[in-house]
């Protein structure tokens, strides 16, 4: 009788046509420089765009330029958590041996990004709202989401038994994934001093196309250049991995030798 | 008063941080894709040799 396989087997087995390291490393080497090229390319032209052409805010001046390496920085910040949170899951679930090698890399960049968004932040808050800080719904969440970071980069490597640290460290990944929703409604569920949304997906933006246009370049090319440094460092990781597998071989291989030797020429004939 | 510097100061945050990250990235490709090579080389003039080997 043919048993039809459950959605989590089927999913498990799509997963797990990408886990083969060697196809990755051909898959990578190929996406790389489509990576890597647009995201130079295009940041470029959206941080010139928004230095130099957009226009001033009438409210806020030439401090809304900053806006144009915040928000992308804060979007990737969330959207790193993302990625963490789904290599999580693929690392609890289906044990993917690619998603521990992928959390541990996306930690690194990720909490980068989240500094990026609160240190931009604190610069454009202080010259218009008076202050570097405030304890406000949205600044908390996302500073929650820098220690989630850091906890998930420190529990991963926190263990002597490479596994117990992927596992605990899955665990602390998902069960972060709560803050991405606080981060995002902050705005709607508390009075707060952070300005709504002014792009969302079911209205028209509240910003002039003057400016939208250059916060689309520069966040899609920064959305590049954050998956390019993700895809290199995770290439470079697999082949540390295969390097130390092969030291590793080498090493039990040549005790297995030295052994042979010292117990005599018998066992020695034998094991060659 | 002028909001140059916290212009100046985010985006050469923001900048320095992305050649960093990029640079490092590059560097550790570069690394471990020489020690592959490195490591693989003898082994697959093992490999061979050990096929010619009578």
């Amino acid at each position: 009788m043919n048993a039809t396989p459950s959605l989590a087997a089927r999913t498990g087995t799509f997963f797990h046509r990408y886990a083969n390291p060697g196809r990755f490393l051909r898959l990578g080497a190929r996406l790389q420089p489509w990576l890597t090229w647009p995201a130079i390319g295009l940041s470029v032209a959206g941080i010139v765009w928004g230095l130099f052409l957009s226009p001033a805010d009438w409210q806020q001046g030439d401090s809304v330029r900053i806006m144009y390496v915040h928000v992308p920085a804060a979007w990737l910040a969330s959207s790193g958590y993302m990625g963490l949170a789904v290599c999580s899951l693929l690392s609890l679930v289906w044990r993917h041996p690619l998603a521990d090698l992928a959390a541990v890399e996306i930690g690194p960049v990720g909490a980068s990004v989240t500094a990026i968004c609160l240190a931009t932040g604190s610069l454009w808050g202080k010259p218009m709202w008076g202050t570097w800080w405030v304890w406000d719904a949205r600044l908390t969440s996302v500073l929650v989401l820098f220690f989630l970071y850091l906890g998930h980069i420190a529990l991963i490597r926190a263990f002597d038994e490479p596994q117990r640290g992927y596992r605990a460290a899955a665990i602390l990944g998902l069960a972060g994934a709560v803050d991405l929703p606080i981060i995002k409604f902050s705005v709607q569920w508390w009075n707060t001093l952070h300005q709504p949304d002014s792009i969302t997906l079911t209205a028209a933006p509240t910003m002039s196309t003057d400016m939208l246009w250059p916060l689309l370049v520069c966040t899609i090319g920064f959305t590049f250049g954050f998956a390019a440094i993700l895809v290199a460092r995770l290439r470079a990781a697999v082949m540390e991995s295969r390097v130390r597998t092969a030291l590793a071989m080498r090493r039990g291989r040549t005790e297995t030798q030295d052994d042979a030797q010292d117990s005599g020429p018998d066992l020695s004939g034998a094991v060659a | 008063m002028t909001h140059l510097p916290y212009i100046v100061a985010a985006y050469g945050m923001t900048i320095g941080l992305a050649v960093i990250l990029g640079t490092g990235a590059a560097l550790r490709l570069r690394r471990a894709r020489a020690r592959l090579a490195a490591i693989e080389r003898p082994s697959r003039a093992e490999r061979a040799g050990g096929v010619s080997a009578p």
